[in-house]
């Protein structure tokens, strides 16, 4: 049996690797599917449903579903543009998120997709959720007013670091992220070179005294799209 | 033919998306022959004086009196359009949101740090709008035609938009200008 098998996305075959996820396949590919919870260097954790596609008419999450042979993706459709617009739309209401003078602004996924898709403003009504602020490390804080649950400090944290710093605890909306139970982030072993701390896609984990660091004009997003290195073929990075 | 008329207000804002406003720079010129201004702190013209095309809404609501100037904008212009992050989710008067009103006031008028406030009250005159119990963007009040993000959105935002909708244009935003910051 080869190894190699082809599938078409918005109607462009392509050839990829049994075992691969569309996801995968895709950025191989040069297309490039939205995403906020996956991450290159972690496992797949399907949560937060952005990279949605529709594989032979049917939604499923690019980033946990593998590839098969003569699967047909659908990427670019008003119908998938809406749920990841509608999802990125929620992301915003029900966290507290004020870009003017968030320290990830310009170089925050969350906020980059809300510029990629356009969106001047979210179409449901603000929650103004209570969300705690953790600053009790010396180097790091947490914000969770930013947190938009993508798990990536979790996996990081227990699969690269080995320390398992991060976890959920509650559910629903009550749903957040704890540090080892009820402690604060000091009573942790978490350090500036973890993992943990490089992912998170937005400004809810921060580095202290490093904000604005880099000017307007000069940061991440500021004048090309996410996702623009991969339809560029570039190297990802 | 009349010029377009535009009309303009700071509700729960500081005036920087009206400084904005102004940092067209020299188009600010070519502004004035396309448009008449009405109401607006630009003019000082504190009434309409009829209906308006073009009404530029800044700052959220945070009070009875935003609601009011508000909802007398909605009935006078033909597009209302949310300029900046206040008008668009609250801004930075927002942040008050998560803590319920009596605390704010509480911490503003008698337990704050710096507080000097002999009486012990908390200002109440009738001539001070009420407080609503947290800041409301503007579209969650009224229906909202265009938004224009950021704080302030930058001077071509505000002029890429003036010229599409005054020439019935589609307004497309390209995407160097549409910023949360
Ligand atoms: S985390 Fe991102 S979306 Fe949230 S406030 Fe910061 S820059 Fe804005
Ligand atoms: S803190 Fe950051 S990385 Fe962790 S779940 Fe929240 S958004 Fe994701
Ligand atoms: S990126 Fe696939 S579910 Fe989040």
């Amino acid at each position: 049996m080869s190894d190699t098998i082809t599938l078409t996305i918005d109607g462009k075959e392509i050839t990829a690797k049994r075992g691969q996820t569309i996801l995968q396949a895709a950025d191989a590919a040069g297309i490039y599917i939205p995403r906020l919870c996956a991450h290159d260097d972690l496992s797949a954790h399907g949560s937060c449903r952005v990279c949605t596609v529709m594989v032979n008419g049917r939604p499923q999450a690019a980033c946990t579903q593998s590839v098969a042979d003569g699967m047909i993706v659908e990427n670019e459709s008003d119908q998938i543009r809406n749920i990841r617009r509608n999802l990125i739309d929620m992301l915003f209401v029900e966290g507290n998120h004020f870009c003017m003078f968030c320290e990830k602004s310009g170089n925050c996924e969350l906020q980059a997709l809300a510029y990629r898709f356009g969106i001047t403003a979210p179409k449901y009504p603000y929650l103004y959720p209570q969300r705690e602020l953790d600053a009790s490390h010396p180097d790091i804080f947490i914000d969770r007013n930013r947190c938009i649950l993508c798990g990536r400090c979790v996996r990081a944290s227990r699969d690269v670091d080995g320390k398992t710093v991060f976890e959920f605890v509650g559910r629903g909306a009550e749903k957040r992220v704890a540090v080892n139970a009820e402690a604060t982030l000091r009573d942790t072993k978490i350090a500036l070179t973890d993992k943990a701390v490089d992912v998170c896609p937005v400004g809810a984990i921060i580095i202290k005294r490093v904000g604005y660091k880099v000017p307007v004009g000069q940061r991440l997003y500021d004048h090309e799209p996410i996702g623009s290195n991969i339809e560029k073929g570039a190297k990802k990075g | 033919m009349a010029k377009p008329k535009v009309a303009t207000t700071s509700l729960c804002g500081c005036f920087g998306c009206h400084m904005s406003i102004l940092d067209i720079d020299d188009r600010i010129l070519k502004l004035v022959e396309l448009v008449d201004f009405d109401k607006s702190p630009i003019d000082d013209i504190k009434e309409f004086t009829g209906p308006v095309d073009i009404g530029l809404i800044e700052g959220g609501c945070a009070n009875e009196e935003n609601v009011r100037v508000l909802q007398d904008f909605r009935k006078h212009c033909k597009i209302l359009i949310s300029v900046g992050d206040c008008a668009i989710n609250g801004g930075i008067p927002a942040m008050r949101n998560m803590i319920p009103l009596k605390e704010c006031l509480e911490e503003a008028y008698l337990n704050g740090p710096t507080v000097h406030n002999p009486s012990g009250k908390i200002p109440n005159d009738v001539e001070i709008p009420l407080l609503l119990n947290k800041v409301y963007p503007a579209h969650e009040v009224v229906k909202i035609d265009y938004h224009l993000p950021g704080c302030p959105p930058p001077a071509d935002t505000i002029w890429e938009a003036l010229v599409a909708l005054l020439n019935n244009k589609q307004l497309d935003l390209p995407y160097e200008l549409i910023k949360y910051d």
